[in-house]
């Protein structure tokens, strides 16, 4: 066995797979986003709670997929619950493959970065039909976006 | 196994005896490959199969002393390269059955050979409100250009149902060919059950309705013996890689009226007679559906591929893979918490997709790779078929006559490998990670 392959099922991951971080729905989210890696048939769906200072008070993800695109969105919500949109926005993709550990090769890097860029388009994606940028208003600002 | 196969043609296919993949094994250099230190167990067949020493000795040979372009040229090497090229249309004309050269069309694969007939015989006869009659088991190749020809003339597209256990409800089909049904493309074996699908009865059906039926052999000729005349099938699409030989190469045949009555696909040299300011005369068959420089020395890999495949034997390949399947069903479902799916055994070629409950198809790969197995994961290029059977993706193991039993036992190993990463951690993961 390869020693790059061998790490990625390592204890944190499955962790995490097995028993995420917040996995299930807010009532009244003030922000949420849902995509998918059509590829694969992963899905990821994200439900925040920010606040008028842009403190995200809560947040939750919601799935189905692979291990790794599970594991690394419980992971994600868990980095950025509590935290403030602005650290949201500096959080590139490097950081996001950072944050899940274990070496990926490019296919699998899709997987881990679902949750990232649902989350990149979430914060631009108030519930609220009023509001400005209902929508992703903006794509994310990395130049891995295109993995 | 299914009416498309095990059917021995003694003069061309003597070899029904049991095949011994030793025999063959050391002709694939790949397969001597180590993966992450294990030796390569390669079961992704059914996307692409490997290539033996004669496929890539006949393209190098090619290559390094019979090189020219094909067609008009007058020298020495251009003629070579012609005679060794329309050898190859024979060779292939053998192959499916004794067809004229006139009906092989030489195309860049599979996809391309369906997209030539939805281009060019699609457009000519598909009108708005017709209906094009498809299954539910098909690749996306041979939905994709249909649901094109459809949006773009206005027609419909109507699709046969499967069974649960992965057959076509064939009781359905004459209600769904009716007057407005154009044209009726179906697989030959499915690419992500198996399913070896009853062609000649299909075809039956469909020309009592006086439809033409197009079918996708891409996983049927490289793996059985198949006669197109029998099948009494209009069109019938293959490719080159997917049977030993190289990639960029595949085979549409048609029946020759209809080939006549089609305008030209693509526009370029070589599918004229003349070209004038005014306008432009089509060549004849085959060369009309042939534009620009054809993929010639690939042709000539592809003949290489299907001389050895009649040393090998297409019926024993047929019986073989049939084997492989048997076991590999027999000893997966014999593993707790694996899903097999698909019809039994005896109806099915040597394709077996399976879920193993709890882990995603692409964990399954890739803890499988570490075991230096390659199988696929995910939907297949059937998204259609994964959502009638409410499935996201599966893990498929696909045969070719180069597997061995111990491949498929090394499979059901690595399968319990895989469970154990899971549930090693199911046991530990009662710990409640606080933030």
């Amino acid at each position: 066995m390869s020693s790059s392959e061998e790490e990625i099922y390592q204890e944190h991951v499955l962790d995490h797979y097995e028993d995420p971080y917040h996995r299930g729905r807010l009532e009244q989210p003030t922000h949420h986003h849902k995509d998918d890696n059509p590829l694969c048939g992963d899905v990821v769906e994200l439900d925040l709670a920010i606040d008028s200072d842009g403190k995200i008070a809560q947040a939750y993800f919601d799935g189905e997929g692979c291990c790794i695109s599970q594991a690394a969105a419980s992971m994600l919500i868990e980095k950025i619950d509590g935290g403030h949109v602005d650290a949201v926005k500096d959080f590139t993709a490097k950081d996001m493959l950072e944050l899940f550990g274990p070496k990926l090769t490019p296919n699998r890097q899709k997987c881990c970065l679902l949750s990232w860029r649902v989350l990149q388009s979430a914060i631009y994606a108030p519930c609220d039909g009023n509001r400005e940028g209902k929508s992703p208003a903006e794509k994310p600002r990395s130049s891995q976006e295109s993995l | 196994m299914g009416e498309s196969t095990g059917r021995a043609d003694p003069e061309s296919d003597p070899q029904t005896q049991q095949l011994d993949p030793s025999q063959w094994r050391s002709d694939f250099p790949i397969l001597a490959k180590k993966i992450h230190e294990q030796p390569l167990v390669y079961l992704d067949n059914a996307a692409t199969t490997q290539k033996p020493r004669q496929v890539l000795a006949a393209m190098d040979e090619l290559y390094e002393t019979k090189y020219a372009n094909v067609h008009r040229g007058i020298h020495v090497l251009s003629e070579e390269s012609t005679d060794l090229f329309e050898a190859a249309r024979n060779t292939v004309c053998r192959l499916i059955g004794n067809v004229a050269r006139e009906e092989i069309i030489f195309t860049r694969g599979t996809t391309e050979a369906i997209n030539l007939v939805a281009r060019s015989w699609g457009d000519q006869n598909v009108v708005e409100g017709d209906e094009i009659l498809l299954t539910e088991m098909e690749h996306h190749a041979n939905i994709v250009p249909w649901q094109q020809l459809a949006a773009r003339k206005g027609a419909s597209i109507r699709w046969l149902p499967i069974t649960d256990d992965g057959h076509l409800a064939l009781d359905d089909l004459d209600a769904l060919l009716s007057s407005r049904t154009k044209l009726m493309a179906v697989t030959a074996v499915s690419n992500v059950l198996g399913t070896i699908n009853p062609i000649e009865q299909i075809v039956a059906c469909a020309r009592a309705a006086n439809v033409p039926v197009l079918v996708d052999a891409a996983q049927s000729v490289p793996h059985a013996k198949i006669d197109v005349t029998r099948w009494d099938a209009d069109f019938v699409a293959f490719g080159g890689h997917k049977m030993l030989g190289p990639t960029g190469i595949g085979v549409l045949y048609g029946k020759r009226s209809l080939l006549e009555s089609m305008p030209p696909f693509n526009g370029g040299g070589g599918m004229i007679r003349r070209v004038r300011k005014e306008g432009f005369e089509p060549a004849d068959l085959p060369d009309k559906f042939e534009a620009g420089t054809p993929p010639f020395v690939e042709a000539v890999g592809l003949a290489a591929a299907i001389d050895y495949l009649h040393k090998v034997g297409l019926s024993s390949i047929a019986d073989y893979e049939h084997q492989l399947a048997a076991r590999a069903i027999e000893t997966l479902s014999a593993i707790d918490g694996v899903h097999i799916f698909g019809p039994p055994a005896a109806d099915r070629a040597g394709i077996v997709s399976f879920q193993i409950e709890g882990v995603h198809a692409h964990d399954v790969a890739q803890i499988l790779d570490r075991f230096g197995i390659a199988v696929r994961a995910g939907h297949h290029c059937a998204m259609p078929l994964h959502l009638r059977l409410g499935l996201t993706a599966t893990a498929r193991a696909s045969f070719y006559f180069y597997n061995t039993l111990e491949e498929v036992e090394a499979l059901a190993r690595a399968i319990e490998e895989t469970q154990k990463v899971f549930r090693k951690n199911s046991r530990s993961a009662k710990k409640v990670r606080q933030k």
